[in-house]
């Protein structure tokens, strides 16, 4: 029997996922990645607590939807930013390797 | 009945989970966005199932039609197609698993420890025409918001594209 539980705890896991990519990936792109995973990953939480969440019987509670529509706006946003902000650190450097960008340390 | 639910989900999960580990792990960055087109899908499929159709064929529209073709096109733009290894495994990956599986199991540890209400005895109904009225009546203030936020940003790409365009020409 599939319940709330269960999508939690894939929720809970594709954010380690996505974790794991920030801090382990080099490559911008791929830190971009994981930022979409956990995205994803709050979204589905929302989603999940729409679905099972205690409200009124018979009646859908779907405040946790419309977060998930503002949750895929937002990284529609965010990755077309930093897509354009990696091109032009690409075009300036010719790498987008996250630790070779620190030219604002002393 | 519910046993065919439960196997549906359980085929969803494996269609999140197993190419977001290809994402994480792989050696190539090619790979990790093509598994990433799978993993979204997978999490569409797990919307549906949950009754929320408007925001899975959202989730299929702006993620897998648009950011991922955002993402692929930086991939492809970025990278050197034949150079598109990108790093040995080192310490500091060892480290970040290290990170991941104490958040998990930490979360797994508060997930599991609270009494969470079972099954749900709501109907599966269309909702497309709720989510409307709730965007233009109770979440009227950040539909605005957002949508400020999308004519910045559209904007902002455009003029951090076009100083690009300038100083090339110089």
């Amino acid at each position: 029997m599939v319940g709330l539980q269960h999508y939690l705890i894939l929720s809970a896991l594709l954010a380690s996922l996505g974790i794991i990519a920030m801090v382990s990936r080099r490559n911008a792109i791929s830190i971009l990645m994981g930022v979409e995973l956990i995205l994803n990953a709050a979204s589905l939480n929302f989603v999940a607590f729409s679905r099972f969440g205690a409200g009124a019987a018979g009646t859908p509670l779907l405040g946790g939807q419309v977060f998930g529509i503002f949750i895929i706006v937002l990284a529609a946003a965010e990755a077309a930013i930093a897509l354009a902000i990696i091109i032009a650190i690409y075009h300036a450097r010719s790498s987008i390797n996250a630790d070779e960008l620190r030219s604002l340390q002393r | 009945m519910q046993t065919t639910a439960d196997l549906i989900f359980w085929i969803f999960a494996a269609v999140t989970i197993l190419p977001a580990c290809v994402v994480v792990f792989s050696r190539n960055l090619l790979y990790s966005a093509f598994s990433l087109l799978f993993t979204l899908s997978g999490v569409a499929g797990l919307y549906a199932l949950m009754g929320a159709d408007f925001l899975a064929v959202t989730q299929v529209l702006v993620y897998v039609g648009g950011i991922l073709v955002l993402i692929l096109f930086g991939v492809m733009f970025t990278q050197k197609v034949y150079d598109l290894r990108v790093e040995a495994i080192s310490f500091k990956r060892i480290r970040a698993a290290a990170l991941g599986l104490v958040v998990f199991t930490s979360l797994v540890s508060v997930i599991r420890s609270v009494p969470w209400p079972q099954a749900s005895d709501r109907a599966v109904q269309p909702t497309s025409s709720e989510i409307g009225n709730l965007l233009l009546s109770r979440y009227l203030l950040p539909f605005e918001a957002i949508s400020v936020l999308l004519l910045v940003v559209l904007i902002g790409a455009v003029v951090v594209g076009k100083k690009e365009v300038e100083e090339e020409s110089h």
